[in-house]
């Protein structure tokens, strides 16, 4: 992809608390919050930021699956409930499973390329605590062919991915791998410790590492994949504001506190085809590259990245396909300290989808917010230094197996 | 009659009942999953449920169906295989309802004991009453031509009595669940002097299929875990009146609790496991096991008072703890029933004043931080040695308690109650969830 013809920023990022199982507050008993009245939470965060909703001139939404999860579909329509100012203006939901909240992000960036907007409000949100564990796996199924799902496992998506992590034992050798998986959710969760909206924040687990090393159980989970190998259940939204040069002069916010998208990629794989290869991503491959491509950068230039790591394997093939390490060497290099926090290439700084959780039609949003904190400096005690010579940012955020790739690269807009 | 043969017609009777319900679920779920194996498909499993209450067996009905759909959903990645033939069930929530309408279909509640006359195999689980029990076990016997089996559940009725007297000639068994069934691991398994051999084995098996852990006791009455339960009760209650010398009749109460739960690192004090099991049931069952024991009075005046007060316990049919010789609140006790004005006199008002009577004690380590702690041994070693070392009120009481609870645990297997030492301290680790078995050398 080329250059973008226009400058493309984003501005005044807001996450609510991602809910769930590991939060103080929550009980699987408790009255669950509905998507809309996240959405006002987070919504209204971002519009407080930027001086009220009349700057807002179109509205868009990511949402996987609150049809079925809380009999809620049309959520572009809740814009106005969020702010009356709102009423009146363009907004749409879109949906590409857990990739939903950066195909709101791409929405956005295009009607600021298009010209159709110089303000854009963006949110992702999803509420998945409204049903136990097993029903929430056949509504992510949905993510998947349905055709498949008969002969799929009972938690199907972890059931997808454990065989990727099956066959990359196979084909690379397991006890590395487990111990990579391991420190990958030690590193998780101890950078959600830092972020306090973050689902692990109050998790005091001494030796992280010995927990994530626990044995997977396929009798009553899956084969190749413990609870600790997989992001939790989650609620929560993320609200992030997509601006033209002009619409951030209309906000009156300083460069410093925004960052440009220097470019992105976008790439589809086809739902009905099974992986080629189980050890690799190829659409994640895919859609770095392009996005790279279009920021006109390389991978050596990227200070800090917020990966899809939906289940630890995920971030180990991602990590191979971003080219950070050779086929089979993801293990290692992160074995090695490079993704943690003070790392070569320091990845999931508030926790990522592990730890800091995984509201999916959300996670993409909050990627970007993610991003935007870290590279204005405002990211609390989560912050990490970024060296000049790496001013970029990088998210990558997936739906499906391998199906809907979304990446988009980030620099402070003063840089 | 095979086993499977055997669980094609069964009755439990006081299905509605806290261990009787229970009892029904975990039978149902294993003849349903008979019923699902591809050999059986032709066959018909019924499973009767009988109790003399219309009402509470749709109460039964209802819970049947929340713990199935429980246990459903925890096993669905093994549903799944079971039903792959199905085409039309898809999701885990197909399935799912699936499992739990098999389930249910299998169960037919019914108040009348006729249902009863066709069945191979008769789950006992009706009141603690010898000459009911006897009644029952005879009219099924004269009627039902399959010679069925009896499995008791009784915890304190010896089971050669009960064979005799019902002329069952050895087609009986102790079968003892602990409460609630569902939950608990343990099984005491009670053989009367003539059970079939065939009996036994069946039971050893239908035990394993429900992954309990069998521990055998002697036909003594009240057997391992009332063997232990009851005395245990009788020491206590006895130091309440003791006590009772220097402090009020709450405050000894409040003493004993404290002392029995925290001091003890035990789940629940001994007073809230009377209300518990219920402060009525506890005195019948040493009414019951009495007689059978000569050298022994089992009988306990501060449960008469009790319960000529009508303070019972027990539970409520959704499980929470009803009000008995403690008062609850969320589950915790805030107050101790006063048997001379009648009222219960709130804790927070004297705790204080006990509290420091009770002198130095160890720092107190919560049962469930201790209970399945890798660490538990050394912990509990450490804890013990400080006790030893410590001087006062509180700390003699535990020492005298842990000491007495292991000395009724060493006479269950003197007087050949328990086959050994072990197996009494399994009952107590399984059955009642100590942290530690009453026989150990912590204090030596």
């Amino acid at each position: 992809m080329k250059k973008l013809r226009r400058k493309v920023y984003m501005v005044a990022g807001s996450n609510t608390i991602s809910m769930g199982s590991g939060r103080k507050e929550f009980s699987p008993k408790m009255v669950m919050p509905t998507p809309e009245t996240l959405m006002k939470e987070a919504g209204q965060a971002t519009l407080l930021k930027i001086g009220g909703a009349q700057h807002v001139d179109e509205c868009v939404v990511g949402n996987f699956m609150s049809a079925r999860f809380n009999r809620q579909a049309h959520l572009g329509a809740f814009f106005p409930f969020i702010d009356e100012g709102l009423k009146g203006k363009p907004a749409i939901s879109v949906e590409g499973a857990c990739a939903s909240g950066s195909l709101a992000l791409v929405s956005g960036i295009k009607s600021v390329l298009a010209e159709t907007a110089e303000v854009v409000l963006a949110i992702g949100v999803e509420v998945q605590n409204t049903v136990k564990a097993i029903y929430c796996a056949d509504i992510l199924a949905g993510a998947g062919w349905f055709q498949n799902r008969k002969n799929g496992q009972a938690y199907f998506f972890p059931g997808e991915f454990s065989d990727r992590a099956g066959a990359y034992f196979e084909k690379y050798g397991r006890e590395k791998t487990r111990k990579a998986f391991a420190r990958w959710f030690r590193n998780a969760i101890e950078n959600a410790r830092l972020c306090p909206t973050a689902q692990e924040y109050h998790n005091t687990v001494k030796d992280l590492e010995a927990l994530g090393m626990t044995e997977p159980n396929g009798k009553f989970f899956v084969d190749h994949l413990s609870v600790y190998d997989c992001s939790k259940v989650s609620d929560g939204a993320s609200a992030i504001t997509i601006v033209s040069e002009e619409g951030l002069k209309r906000l009156g916010i300083p460069k410093s506190d925004a960052v440009e998208v220097v470019g992105f990629g976008h790439v589809e794989g086809n739902i009905t085809q099974q992986p080629d290869d189980l050890t690799e991503l190829t659409q994640s491959k895919l859609a770095v590259a392009k996005a790279l491509e279009s920021a006109g950068i390389t991978k050596d230039q990227l200070g800090t990245a917020e990966i899809h790591d939906c289940f630890t394997i995920a971030a180990v093939e991602t990590i191979e396909a971003m080219g950070f390490a050779g086929k089979g060497e993801a293990p290692d290099f992160i074995l090695d300290g490079n993704t943690s926090r003070t790392g070569s290439i320091p990845i999931n700084t508030t926790g990522g989808l592990i730890g800091w959780g995984h509201p999916t039609g959300g996670t993409g949003v909050h990627q970007a917010v993610t991003l935007l904190e870290q590279l204005t400096g405002k990211t609390g005690d989560a912050q990490i230094t970024l060296s000049p010579n790496k001013p970029y940012g990088l998210s990558i955020n997936m739906g499906g197996n391998d199906k809907t790739l979304v990446s988009i690269v980030y620099r402070n807009a003063n840089a | 009659m095979n086993y499977e043969e055997r669980l094609q017609n069964v009755s439990v009777l006081g299905a509605a009942g806290k261990m009787g319900s229970g009892i029904l679920l975990l039978t149902a779920v294993e003849m349903a999953d008979l019923s699902l194996k591809p050999e059986n498909k032709e066959k018909t499993f019924v499973l009767n449920a009988v109790d003399v209450s219309d009402q509470a067996l749709a109460g039964l009905m209802k819970y049947l169906k929340t713990q199935v759909q429980k246990i459903a959903e925890k096993n669905a990645v093994m549903l799944r295989k079971v039903y792959q033939d199905r085409k039309d069930l898809v999701e885990n929530g197909d399935i799912i309802n699936q499992y739990v309408f098999d389930v249910l279909t299998i169960v037919k509640p019914s108040t009348r004991i006729e249902v009863a006359f066709h069945s191979g195999l008769v789950f006992e689980a009706i009141i603690e009453d010898p000459a009911t029990k006897i009644g029952v076990y005879t009219q099924i016997s004269r009627n039902n031509p399959n010679q069925p089996w009896f499995f008791t559940n009784t915890s304190s009725i010896p089971i050669t009595w009960l064979d005799e007297n019902a002329g069952l000639g050895g087609r009986i068994i102790g079968f003892h669940f602990y409460n609630p069934p569902a939950v608990q691991k343990l099984v005491e398994l009670i053989k009367a002097t003539n059970t079939l051999k065939e009996v036994e084995e069946f039971a050893m098996m239908y035990a394993k299929n429900l992954r309990k852990t069998i521990v055998p006791a002697h036909d003594v009455a009240g057997f391992i875990g009332n063997g232990h339960f009851m005395r245990d009760i009788l020491f206590s209650t006895k130091e309440v009146e003791r006590l009772t010398k220097d402090f009020s009749f709450v405050e000894a109460v409040y003493i004993l609790n404290r002392i029995s739960q925290d001091y003890l690192i035990r789940p629940m004090g001994i007073f809230q496991l009377i209300d518990y099991v219920g402060v009525d049931v506890c005195s019948y069952i040493m009414s019951v096991m009495n007689p059978y024991l000569p050298d022994e009075d089992l009988h306990s005046p501060v449960l008469d008072k009790m319960l000529s007060r009508d303070v019972k316990g027990g539970q409520f049919a959704d499980g929470s703890q009803k009000d008995g010789i403690l008062k609850y609140e969320k589950g915790k006790p805030v107050a101790i029933f006063d048997p001379e004005t009648k009222q219960y006199k709130a804790i927070s008002e004297f705790q204080a004043k006990v509290e420091e009577r009770l002198g130095p004690m160890p720092v107190v380590r919560p049962w469930k931080t201790i209970v399945n702690n890798p660490a538990k041994e050394e912990l509990l070693v450490a804890y013990f040695s400080e006790l030893k070392a410590q001087a006062g009120m509180g700390a003699d009481l535990t020492k005298a308690y842990t000491i007495r609870s292991c000395q009724i645990g060493k006479k269950l297997v003197s007087d050949g109650v328990a086959f050994s030492e072990k197996d009494v301290n399994t009952v107590l680790l399984t059955g009642f969830f100590h942290a530690y078995g009453p026989i150990n050398n912590y204090l030596n």
